[in-house]
């Protein structure tokens, strides 16, 4: 019987001609990630369990952004925690501040993950690597330490739910607006334990940014992964990244899906996630009169070059609304610096927006942008969870970066569509 | 193994945000995270919780993050299972990872209110409301997960796996 995307490359890592779902399968992992939040309780078990060497200082990653720079002192001691057990064990994919960037942006553009991979990660959006036709999975602390030791996870093989994507998207529609629509139309335990498997030929007009956040939030449906089909767009991006070779997997023609649903890209109109949920979907034209009081542009989300060009191509020769708050978080260092030589920067320091060194600050309530009780927030990122972003009594509401400029520009929730002209 | 207590009862969908808000997420020590279990939702829990209790819940509890201070916060909560109509995945895994007993029990869920006194034995699937006085099975968890949890966790099976291999 054929497989599944997921299905193959799960079978080609537990070294068995085929799995089929429920099955449990001792894989072997291609990359196995930590950072400074996660990795101190798996450098714990690892000691515990007297390890003494990880099984591959080539295929681990420790990435330090979530409460970097360092937020607190508290924060500082769990990034040396993860530094110094980098060091000792000569771990060469080690991201500290200066070098470092959001981990799913930072880890396939520098190359560290491809298709074909099986990657895990003890942080919930390791799901993201799908994008590139990977099979990659969140995990707790405990997992990354078994990993570190052992090179292997343990997986229940997942029945897959197949999404066929059809038609081409308008404008101001992005993967955010796919994704969201997807979660509103299935819920926020819609692919339980599930894969998400991408088909259909509206993949083509989707480029890999778009994917990669579509493949990011497939754990907001309460999917094991998301995963895209390879086809051009993935190999341009692949040989233009990859540090090592990597290998083409493909659905069989007759594999079993558990369930399919179908997107008409071309019906979309760009979607916002109401309080406290992502699947509390509507169209932003329905979104009624919702005051902000901050905007954030970023995170492993939404914080890729191509985020920011969006977001900048509704800001330019406008202001930031009286009373808003913008904040704009290139998720690497090498997006910075390529938003700098774009111009990118002046757009936003000119509307009045600050910018932030990489970081997953915001996003969680962790630092740089928390929000106050009764404030309101519009953000780029994946959670709109109660106290995600603070204090329990303020609210996030999710949307891509083009809507959420426009919001800044507005004061209130609300399109490009509807905003004046430019001042020059 | 028969666990006692009484329940505390939450909604669907409670998240990992809910179950210890990432602003505490700077230190790993259970003790710490304790306190602050299920404050955004619940500040009276971390408090009130006596060991032995239940955390009784709808759908999809866990939803989220892949934070291990999750289930480290409840279990340091002396909270000795957590009972849902289902699980996230992350959250599923987590807890068998590291020995926290959790079982979907649907029936069960819809009629245990907040303070009944539950006993349940994991071994035998069966969970006890004595307040109610009704008795329900539960699909006892797969013997893959079972090992898991005697052995106190992934890490330590692992270790006596590679004892018993010769490793």
């Amino acid at each position: 019987m054929g497989m599944t995307l997921s299905e193959k490359i799960l079978a080609e890592k537990a070294g068995r001609p085929s799995v089929s779902p429920g099955e449990l399968v001792m894989a072997k992992v291609d990359l196995a990630l930590g950072n400074d939040v996660t990795s101190p309780i798996a450098i714990k078990a690892f000691r515990a369990a007297g390890a003494k060497k990880v099984f591959d200082r080539g295929k681990i990653a420790l990435v330090a952004d979530h409460f970097t720079p360092n937020k607190d002192i508290a924060s500082a001691e769990q990034v040396r925690t993860m530094r110094e057990f980098a060091r000792e064990q000569g771990i060469l994919h080690h991201y500290d501040v200066g070098r470092m960037g959001i981990e799913h942006v930072l880890l396939p553009d520098e190359g560290i993950v491809g298709p074909g991979d099986l990657v895990i990660g003890a942080d919930s959006h390791t799901c993201t690597y799908g994008a590139l036709c990977a099979f990659s999975t969140g995990v707790g602390s405990t997992d990354l330490a078994a990993a570190m030791v052992s090179g292997e996870v343990w997986l229940k093989v997942p029945e897959t739910l197949r999404i066929v994507l059809t038609g081409r998207p308008g404008k101001w529609v992005e993967g955010k607006d796919v994704i969201l629509h997807i979660i509103g139309k299935i819920g926020v335990d819609g692919a339980l334990y599930r894969s998400m498997e991408y088909a259909g030929d509206g993949i083509a007009h989707l480029p890999m940014a778009w994917r990669f956040t579509m493949t990011n939030m497939a754990i907001e449906a309460g999917a094991k992964n998301g995963i895209f089909p390879f086809d051009e767009v993935t190999r341009a991006y692949a040989d233009a990244r990859s540090k090592r070779p990597y290998k083409v997997f493909s659905a069989d023609p007759d594999a079993r899906y558990a369930d399919e649903i179908r997107v008409d890209l071309s019906s979309l109109e760009p979607v916002v996630a109401f309080p406290h949920l992502p699947e509390n979907t509507r169209p932003v034209s329905q979104a009624g009169n919702v005051p902000i009081d901050q905007v954030v542009v970023g995170s492993c989300t939404n914080g890729r070059i191509e985020d920011l060009r969006s977001a900048a191509e509704v800001l330019r020769g406008r202001k930031v609304h009286d009373g808003v708050r913008m904040i704009v978080f290139p998720a690497t260092q090498e997006i910075w610096l390529q938003a700098v030589r774009e111009g990118l920067m002046e757009v936003f320091v000119e509307a009045g927006a600050a910018v932030s060194t990489p970081t997953c600050g915001p996003c969680l309530g962790g630092h740089m942008g928390i929000l106050a009780r009764g404030e309101r927030a519009i953000a780029t990122t994946n959670r709109n969870f109660v106290g995600r972003m603070g204090h329990p009594e303020s609210e996030v509401y999710l949307s891509n970066p083009a809507v959420a400029a426009a919001s800044a520009v507005l004061g209130r929730i609300g399109g490009p569509d509807e905003l004046g002209r430019r001042e020059r | 193994m028969e666990l006692r207590g009484k329940a505390w009862k939450y909604g669907d969908d409670v998240d990992t945000d809910a179950i210890i808000p990432a602003r505490y997420l700077n230190t790993s020590d259970p003790a710490e995270l304790a306190k602050h279990c299920m404050e955004d939702i619940d500040t009276s829990f971390a408090a009130s919780a006596a060991k032995g209790d239940f955390i009784v819940a709808g759908k999809n509890f866990g939803c989220g993050s892949s934070r291990e201070h999750a289930p480290i916060a409840i279990r340091a909560a002396g909270v000795s299972a957590v009972i849902a109509r289902s699980f996230a995945r992350i959250f599923y895994r987590n807890s068998f990872n590291m020995g926290l007993p959790i079982l979907e029990a649907p029936e069960a869920v819809d009629e245990i209110a907040a303070g009944d006194l539950l006993a349940v034995d994991m071994g035998a699937g069966v969970l006890r409301n004595e307040t109610k006085g009704k008795e329900y099975r539960f699909t006892p968890i797969p013997p893959f997960m079972q090992e898991l949890v005697a052995a106190g966790g992934l890490m330590n099976f692992m270790t006596t796996k590679r004892k018993g291999e010769g490793a």
